[in-house]
């Protein structure tokens, strides 16, 4: 098994010929591979939490927000999920449709951006303070 | 990607790659996703209908965020812990987000150790898996009760800013909850069977009276790993933001 890293399926294949049950759908690759992921998973969790830890603020760090959840969503959908190991049918199947999710995201801020321009319309400019909105409390 | 030898083990023709392969696949007049059992074909798509489920939540909660114009109260500081007499910004968090990490690559290790046939590795890895999930369960039921009787955060308002900060905030982390511990009791079942040797004995389940086999143990981690999944994300846009 040590000598199939770069190669998943080299170490997938002798247990697929061999195996007298007929359970050969199974996604099966060598351990290095998923201490890798993990630990990675671990460094991307650390380097988010610093984002908030010291204080980034603004552009940066919505951004470098984004970009660690990405990361992290990508390396646990592609390999703790074994998602590059999957024929492309199914691959295409279940993440392309999430895609829609975007366009329910640019709807949602056009409201969104209108209802806070309508409160601020009727209901007075901005409130810094924040008694005003609690009183059902 | 290719997969000729596992192909050729179940299909008579060895199956086309890529984008041809898509078509040819989705076209064959027969299942289309091959070489995947279906109990895994429908977890997948479960997993997407509650994507959308919870990007729904998080939709409306960025819906709900922009359009207040009461200030939204600082999570850094809603959820920071004193620990030994210092204020630590949201360490409660961090720590969750650890341990689901940690339980993720225990249970794919689950998953590798039961297409070995190792049974006792794999009711090992699959009991610690559990337990992680549900010390992030304990630890959740600690932030919602200090939430709820230290700092007086309400579904219908708060001290610290705008009035839907407590709504959004059940809302999603309980809806989250929720499925970690559904998982938490399901990994013990399928725990369970593993060490009994149902799964190896194919033995059909009380529930379904499916036949046991190691494919469920992969089925019941895409669950796992998808609960983490949706935790990065609330991490990201609801703690971090």
């Amino acid at each position: 098994m040590a000598h199939a890293e770069g190669h998943p399926h080299a170490a997938a294949h002798p247990h697929a010929a061999t195996d007298k049950k007929q359970h050969v759908e199974g996604q099966q690759h060598p351990l290095g591979i998923y201490f890798k992921i993990w630990g990675l998973l671990f460094v991307l969790s650390a380097a988010s939490y610093a984002v908030d830890y010291y204080h980034v603020q603004g552009y940066l760090r919505w951004t470098l927000i984004l970009v660690f959840m990405m990361l992290k969503a990508g390396l646990i959908v592609a390999v703790f999920m074994h998602m590059v190991w999957e024929r492309l049918a199914l691959v295409y199947a279940i993440l392309v449709p999430p895609l829609l999710l975007l366009v329910f995201v640019a709807i949602g801020a056009f409201e969104a951006d209108y209802t806070f321009l309508t409160r601020g319309t009727f209901f007075g400019p901005p409130a810094q303070t924040a008694p005003a909105t609690s009183k059902h409390k | 990607m290719t997969q000729t030898a596992l192909a050729s083990a179940g299909h008579a023709a060895p199956l086309k790659e890529g984008l041809p392969g898509v078509v040819a696949d989705w076209s064959s007049d027969q299942r289309a996703f091959k070489n995947v059992p279906w109990g895994k074909a429908m977890m997948w798509i479960f997993l997407l209908s509650d994507t959308f489920i919870f990007g729904s939540f998080l939709i409306s909660y960025m819906t709900v965020r922009m359009s207040t114009q009461a200030p939204w109260p600082n999570p850094s500081e809603v959820f920071a812990l004193t620990i030994a007499g210092q204020s630590i910004p949201l360490i409660l968090i961090a720590i969750m987000t650890f341990v689901l990490i940690s339980s993720s690559g225990t249970m794919v290790l689950a998953v590798n150790y039961g297409y070995r046939r190792d049974r006792k590795m794999t009711f090992i890895f699959l009991i610690v898996t559990a337990i992680l999930g549900a010390t992030f369960v304990g630890m959740q039921a600690f932030e919602w009760s200090k939430l709820i009787f230290e700092e007086g955060i309400r579904p219908w308002g708060n001290p610290m800013g705008a009035a839907q900060f407590g709504a959004t905030f059940f809302m999603i982390t309980g809806f989250h909850g929720t499925h970690v511990s559904i998982g938490v009791i399901f990994l013990i079942i399928v725990a369970v069977k593993v060490l009994r040797g149902s799964l190896d004995a194919e033995r059909p389940g009380f529930l379904t009276g499916r036949r046991g086999n190691y494919e469920m143990v992969e089925t019941m981690g895409l669950y796992w790993h998808f609960v983490d999944l949706v935790w990065v994300f609330i991490f990201a846009v609801f703690y971090l933001w």
